[in-house]
């Protein structure tokens, strides 16, 4: 029978993760995924899992664990956070590299420093080239059902790439919510067998992972990557369309709201999709036409759906919780904005860079952006395209 | 050079799907000094071959026969233990 349980982000991602009962998992706790690996530790001390849980020594060691088992032919997921994922750096383009499926649970946290433990997305904003898939998850219940599909999304054999689901560290990770459950058996059919392309653990037909790989086929390997990233949108989208048959929860690449008649809009990632919907709600029962794009998927970025919804707006505005230091704006706004440039008339865009460190922003600051936007369709004119939103001056 | 297979050709991830190939990969390219034998000073007590890392020293019946100049990188290892001298180094032009 189905089930309804309160659960944080961390909690949910770790039933999911239950229900997988992946060969393996390998991982070093880190605020605030330390719930989560706690949680699945707590599962496997109970024998509700079959998974070998491998308490690494640091975030590189265990994710080099995973690539080494994912390779060798298991099923394989950990989790971290932050300095965790800045840790694994180099093995995150290895495991995307060798295209081995391994699904990680990113509890969205800053990057020090200052040392700080509070959510924004500088942490994978920055892996966001990584050859990893992006789905970052509004609450609890996303950050369930996107561990799920992950796994299917990983595995799919056109594809064959590590995917992250990320969710906002505390915000979502730690605040506790309605969540829908599936059976058991559902999520085990759901998910399949893990079928391995070349383990390493099949002594018939010996392989290599890894080898010296120069100029002269580097290049052609990259490429194959390139091609797999170029399915990616398809992919997703139906095993999306699977899960939301199968779950009676459909997912998109993202999920819009208020746009049929929008004349101005904002898009926005993870929890803040919430406020911003609230507050777009509240607006649009005034009268105003204002709309919401929340972005679920943001690699592969699905640029022609964005900016098919976005074309008729006036005014675009985009929140990022990261910046790109040094750069023309941050990472989505740079997206946005260039996914809007081979139209031949398009909105203003604009970019807010929001929320670092865990710094709270609420439906007053959503209600202001939009009445920026809306002064910036009225005028025509943008003062300023990128500003940054709750900072003291 | 003959032309390499493209990107659609090739097993993905850079995997190498069988096994005992190595010796195909030739190193000998990578070697700045090539070792050259003195055979009168040679005893074939093939030190040598128990040392070098690259499984370059050539033995036939028993006895030193020749560097495997495709492989052998240069490391001179089998110049230090050889305890007859009987082998040195020269430069490869």
């Amino acid at each position: 029978m189905p089930k309804i349980l309160p659960l944080n982000g961390d909690d949910a991602a770790a039933f999911a993760m239950k229900q997988i009962d992946p060969d393996l998992v390998a991982a070093y706790p880190i605020t605030p995924q330390t719930e989560l690996m706690q949680s699945f530790s707590q599962f496997v001390a109970d024998g509700e899992v079959q998974t070998e849980l491998i308490v690494a020594e640091s975030e590189h060691s265990a994710l080099s664990a995973c690539v080494g088992a994912c390779a060798a032919g298991g099923r394989v997921m950990t989790a971290t956070s932050s300095q965790g994922l800045a840790y694994m750096w180099e093995i995150l383009y290895i495991a995307a590299g060798y295209r081995l499926p391994i699904v990680m649970n990113v509890i969205n946290r800053t990057l020090s420093g200052p040392i700080n433990i509070h959510c924004d997305h500088s942490d994978t904003m920055g892996a966001r080239d990584s050859g990893w898939l992006q789905l970052y998850g509004e609450n609890p219940q996303e950050a369930y059902d996107n561990t799920i599909q992950a796994v299917r999304i990983a595995e799919h054999k056109d594809l064959r790439l590590p995917v992250m689901c990320c969710m906002d560290g505390f915000i979502t990770s730690h605040a506790v919510e309605r969540v829908d459950l599936l059976d058991d058996n559902v999520v085990k059919d759901f998910v399949g067998e893990f079928v391995p392309t070349h383990p390493l653990l099949d002594i018939e037909h010996p392989v290599t992972y890894g080898p010296l790989d120069l100029y002269d086929y580097f290049f052609e390997h990259k490429m194959q990557e390139i091609d797999a990233m170029s399915r990616a949108e398809r992919v997703v989208r139906e095993v999306s369309n699977k899960y939301g048959k199968m779950a009676g929860r459909s997912y998109g690449l993202m999920e819009p709201y208020g746009m049929e008649d929008a004349e101005t809009a904002i898009v926005v990632l993870s929890s803040t999709a919430g406020t911003t919907r609230a507050t777009a709600k509240e607006m649009r029962q005034a009268g105003r036409k204002v709309g919401m794009i929340k972005v679920r998927c943001f690699r592969p970025f699905p640029k022609d759906e964005l900016a098919g919804l976005l074309a008729d707006v006036k005014a675009v505005a985009v929140l990022d919780r990261s910046d790109g230091l040094g750069a023309y704006g941050a990472p989505v706004f740079n997206e946005v904005r260039n996914a809007l440039y081979d139209r031949d008339q398009g909105p203003e865009v604009v970019n807010y860079v929001y929320g670092l460190g865990g710094r709270d922003i609420g439906q007053p600051d959503i209600a202001g952006v939009y009445a920026d936007l809306a002064d910036i369709a009225a005028t025509g004119k943008v003062k300023q395209r990128v500003r940054y939103l709750g900072v003291r001056e | 050079m003959t032309e390499k297979p493209g990107w659609k050709r090739i097993p993905t991830g850079g995997l190498i799907l069988t096994a005992g190939n190595a010796k195909e990969y030739k190193t000998g390219d990578w070697r700045t000094q090539r070792p050259v034998i003195n055979r009168d000073l040679c005893s074939n007590c093939l030190t040598c071959w128990i040392n070098c890392p690259d499984s370059s020293i050539l033995v036939e019946d028993g006895k030193f026969k020749a560097f495997d100049l495709d492989h052998c990188k240069g490391c001179a290892i089998c110049v230090t233990v050889c305890p007859k001298k009987a082998i040195h180094m020269e430069p490869e032009r």
